[in-house]
């Protein structure tokens, strides 16, 4: 595997907004009160006509933004993860989804290696409540350079679009010149007896694991699934073509989640045997990044082990 | 519009909001009949708008943050030419343009509204963008009394004190009823204008069924005073048809046959 240093996905974020500042007047950004955390201050520094702090009020912001699109801006309205998709949900679904307004939903602080801070703060749901709203795309990058590349590509788009970031420094395993398509999921390696389907850094997690595995003779296929809606289905059936079986990594609740949606694709077109790892039905905690990703089953040890097991139930 | 002439279209308005609701089946006459005066003056005495060019950039925008007052809106809408009066016999059925809450399909409507307290941050917002512009539009949002119990609606009304919007005005149709009874039984909002005023809002009370008051203070907007205004307009539900005057039960309901005859007769005439 390439690593090309590390960096949180959050800073990736941060930095696409500055460089939409510059190129598109009519990029706005908004924040409820944290926007050194989720780095919307680099905006906001360069560009202060053009940030606006909503305070600790998500609801509001999110109409705010809504209003601002319908006057021609792209705003980008930002805080933690867990307070944008669900103290604000009705308001993405019935004032900007229902009206498919141009707001792009930034949600930092995914996953429970958001650490120290605990459940409350640790977003596991948003891929689950965002991706059932007709109109939404779903972005989840895989480090900070996808992330910057999804901020750019999410104000290109038209329509409501939410992209998910993680508050650690994860490793990087993309570089800045490497092609991103929203829809589009990019093959890390390709191997016949098991498909490890990931999104976010648990990208990482997956190559780490098909490492180990291929100690043990196993190749896997490795599928980095940046956006989870619209999802790549082709890119998926191909999987499940060539190895018959496939393990989703996810650092969400596997219920409803990005599992859960690469699962209603196999169930339509090519149903194949599947194993879950991700957070299984329960609130997170509070712990050192490293350590919860072992308490919670999410570590590269834990997704090779999935994989031999799936592998056992299509026979092989 | 002459305020006679105001006056007489908010009659032909309350008679539109029968008719539909009637043919409907369904729908929320009681707010909207409280509303309808106001909704007149301010589509057909204030307004910039043109009706044949519904995504005019230089037109004012409205919201209706009480989004189940549509038949008003709808009304109001056909009677400036933005659709014909046709279309209120496809109210409320498939496939139409008038869909039970507003929805951004109907020519003349910015966005979708239904679930309470969600307008008025909207209307915030565009303001906000217009000011960040330079541009001179102004902004109307119509809520509801019992709407000003969700916690977003303080929340926008924070906002707009603190961004100093003086272009934008909302009128609150303070009926005192809401569907589970009066506004101050169910959850008290009182002292409204109090509250208002604490959250740096211009406050004008009037009474919402006298159209030259409603002209009057709608003449003085904008004041350029770097504070939003709220108008609270002290209404009748169910305005104009005797049976449904201060009547809850009128929130949600449409008329029957029998009721719909007595309430066009009542509505018979010019003023």
């Amino acid at each position: 595997m390439q690593i090309y240093g590390e960096k949180p996905t959050r800073f990736g974020y941060g930095e696409g907004l500055v460089k939409l500042g510059e190129i598109n007047p009519n990029v706005v950004v908004f924040d409820a009160d944290l926007a050194k955390s989720t780095t919307t201050i680099w905006f906001a520094e360069k560009f202060p006509t053009r940030f606006f702090d909503a305070g600790i009020a998500e609801q509001n912001m999110l109409g705010m933004a809504a209003g601002m699109s319908l006057m021609g801006k792209i705003p980008f309205v930002t805080t933690y993860g867990v307070f944008v998709s669900g103290r604000a949900w009705d308001q993405i679904r019935t004032t900007v989804c229902y009206s498919n307004l141009n707001v792009k939903i930034g949600g930092a602080h995914g996953g429970v290696s958001v650490g120290p801070d605990g459940a409350t703060h640790q977003a596991l749901e948003e891929i689950t409540i965002m991706r059932v709203l007709p109109n939404m795309t779903v972005l989840s990058p895989c480090d900070a350079n996808e992330a910057y590349k999804a901020t750019l590509a999410a104000a290109e788009m038209r329509g409501p679009v939410y992209l998910r970031f993680g508050r650690e420094k994860v490793p990087l395993l993309t570089k800045p010149e490497d092609p991103f398509e929203i829809g589009k999921a990019v093959v890390y390696r390709r191997g016949a007896d098991v498909g490890l389907l990931a999104t976010g850094h648990m990208v990482y997690h997956a190559l780490l694991a098909a490492e180990a595995l291929e100690k043990e003779g196993v190749s896997a296929y490795v599928l980095n699934v940046h956006t989870i809606k619209p999802i790549d289905e082709e890119a998926i059936l191909d999987v499940a073509a060539k190895c018959k079986c496939l393990v989703t990594c996810e650092e969400h609740q596997v219920t409803g989640g990005f599992g859960g949606a690469v699962a209603e694709v196999l169930a339509k077109r090519r149903p194949v045997p599947m194993r879950f790892i991700g957070v299984q039905d329960r609130f997170g905690e509070s712990g050192k990044p490293d350590e919860l990703f072992e308490v919670f089953g999410l570590s590269a040890a834990h997704i090779a082990a999935a994989a031999k097991d799936v592998m056992k139930a299509a026979g092989k | 519009m002459t305020v006679a002439e105001l006056k007489k279209m908010a009659r032909q308005i309350r008679r539109d909001i029968i008719e539909m609701t009637h043919a409907a089946g369904s729908g929320h006459p009681g707010g909207s009949l409280s509303a309808t005066d106001f909704v007149t003056a301010l589509y057909f005495h204030k307004l910039r708008h043109h009706p044949d060019d519904p995504c005019w950039e230089g037109r004012d925008r409205v919201i209706f943050s009480k989004g189940h007052v549509a038949p008003v809106l709808y009304a109001a809408l056909a009677r400036s030419g933005y659709f014909p009066c046709a279309e209120y016999a496809s109210l409320r059925q498939y496939g139409a343009n008038l869909q039970g809450h507003p929805c951004n399909c109907t020519p003349g409507v910015e966005v979708g509204t239904g679930s309470l307290g969600q307008g008025l941050s909207v209307i915030v917002g565009m303001a906000l963008a217009a000011k960040l512009d330079g541009r001179d539009n102004l902004f109307y949002c119509v809520n509801g009394d019992g709407e000003m119990q969700e916690g977003q609606i303080w929340e926008a009304l924070m906002a707009a004190g603190h961004f100093k919007l003086d272009r934008v005005l909302t009128f609150i149709d303070y009926n005192g009823l809401q569907i589970d009874g009066e506004v101050e039984k169910v959850m008290g909002i009182a002292p409204l204008a109090d509250k208002l005023r604490a959250f740096r809002w211009h406050v004008a009370e009037v009474d919402g069924h006298d159209m030259q008051s409603l002209v009057d203070v709608l003449d003085e907007f904008p004041r350029g005073d770097g504070r939003p205004v709220a108008i609270i307009g002290h209404t009748i539900k169910g305005k104009g048809v005797s049976f449904m005057e201060n009547q809850a039960g009128w929130h949600g309901k449409a008329p029957n046959d029998e009721e719909y005859a007595k309430a066009m007769a009542e509505l018979a005439g010019e003023d």
